[in-house]
């Protein structure tokens, strides 16, 4: 990504794992004590650094860029300019790669970005039944529950099931809209704008985007619950 | 191919498992296996969709028992080995034991550094679509043995198109070497009952993102 180092020291519901070792060159818990998946991995990277197939370092960046730089923050912003700026999600709902991109200030996203937007009668929720699809540029890799079995199975037959999993129970009358990401297309969700927030700045906004509201398997914080 | 890794509408895997504070990788190793993926999906042997398919084929006993970062590590190794970028013996021993071959591009840090993007998938135009917003399709009953995008749940089943998202690779044919075929790739969305029959939660709605060659008149 092109945009800066993100400050992720507030809660998109992302976990960071700086604090422990990310080191491949080191390890600070013995050599004698990798796990056998730990040591093919190692071999796998070893070989293929010694007969010029990639360059560990280059490694290493995307390792970091994933843990530092991209993840749901990005994403938020775009809920957030959406939620104040209805010329701006307008173009999101119509093509939301190219209204990113054309911003300039939320960063740059691939093609086949697709964003929907959830209403008091429709509510949307994103899954790859087949595998792990996910529009990482603005949400970042995804979580284990994304990749699980559970969640891959059940969202197409029994999403109101999946949502309770969640927490979350939408009324009766919602229809719940699932989107199998069978194909390149990429799905963020717009979540409902959360009620007492009128008067809020973008900057604020995006603090209540968590990434399942993004996914359509969450809500958005309450104004009560983030401090001002 | 019908493969374990087509779940949707299987039943038995239990609730979803949460877990507060996720860390991007759980173990350092998950995140050298991701970023040796991207690394290696540029070397010029492969494509993303070869890669989905290495997975697809584990064995349904390794598919579901081993975590999702160890099954990218087997399918990559699988992909090395059948392509002859590296030995048996050079994984065993951990070591470059033969000449590497020729590749196409090896990532620079300096390019990780102005930004992981995607490819673009959209190719041009091949014909015009067949089909248009609102018109009615039924999915075709295809069981192909390698990798195809129309998952087992969604197939003979009739549905509505809702958008055109453009003409893209096609990767039912990518992964069997027969080039990218680009196709047209439509959003087409079913009504519940029509998946899962009259027992199908009421005001339910799923969609699939469906290439043309799925399609046909309803």
């Amino acid at each position: 990504m092109a945009n800066e180092p993100h400050d992720h020291g507030h809660s998109h519901g992302h976990g960071h794992s700086h604090g422990h070792d990310h080191g491949h060159d080191h390890d600070h818990s013995g050599s004698s004590e990798l796990t056998e998946q730990q040591a093919r991995v190692r071999a796998l990277e070893t070989v293929l650094t010694e007969k010029g197939y990639i360059d560990p370092a280059a490694l290493d960046r995307i390792v970091q860029a994933f843990e530092t730089k991209i993840g749901p923050h990005i994403g938020a912003r775009v809920v957030a300019k959406a939620w104040t700026d209805p010329a701006f999600k307008k173009r999101l709902l119509e093509d939301a790669t190219k209204a990113i991109n054309a911003d300039g200030t939320l960063g740059r996203v691939s093609d086949h970005l697709i964003a929907v937007e959830n209403t008091t009668s429709q509510r949307h929720m994103i899954v790859c039944t087949l595998c792990s699809c996910y529009p990482w540029e603005v949400l970042g890799l995804p979580p284990v529950w994304y990749k699980s079995a559970a969640y891959r199975s059940r969202s197409v037959i029994d999403p109101r099931g999946v949502l309770k999993d969640f927490g979350v129970t939408p009324p009766a009358e919602t229809e719940i809209r699932v989107w199998d990401s069978t194909a390149e297309t990429r799905f963020i969700v717009i979540p409902m704008r959360p009620a007492g927030t009128d008067g809020w700045d973008e900057e604020q906004l995006a603090e209540l985007v968590t990434r399942d509201s993004m996914v359509g398997t969450g809500e958005p914080l309450k104004a009560n619950e983030v401090t001002r | 191919m019908n493969g374990v890794h087509d779940m949707g509408g299987m039943h038995g895997f239990g609730p979803v498992t949460l877990e507060n504070d996720e860390p991007v990788f759980h173990e350092a190793w998950e995140g050298r296996v991701y970023a040796m993926q991207r690394a290696t999906g540029l070397l010029g042997y492969w494509n993303i969709d070869m890669g989905r398919a290495a997975v697809e084929k584990l064995p349904p006993h390794i598919y579901l028992g081993v975590s999702y970062y160890e099954k990218w590590h087997r399918g990559l190794e699988a992909r090395l080995l059948s392509f002859g970028l590296v030995s048996q013996k050079e994984l065993e021993t951990g070591h470059a034991l033969h000449p590497a071959k020729p590749v196409k591009h090896k990532l620079t840090a300096a390019e990780v550094d102005a930004g992981l993007q995607r490819g673009s998938y959209f190719r041009k135009e091949q014909g015009p679509a067949r089909f248009a917003p609102g018109d009615k399709v039924r999915t075709k009953n295809i069981n192909p043995t390698s990798h195809t995008r129309l998952p087992r749940y969604a197939r003979d089943r009739i549905g509505t198109v809702e958008a055109i998202r453009g003409c893209h690779v096609y990767p039912d044919s990518v992964v069997q070497g027969k080039g990218e075929d680009p196709q047209w790739l439509y959003t087409v969305v079913f009504d519940g009952k029509e998946l899962w029959g009259p027992d199908a939660a009421a005001g339910l709605k799923v969609s699939i993102e469906a290439f043309e060659p799925y399609l046909e008149p309803a």
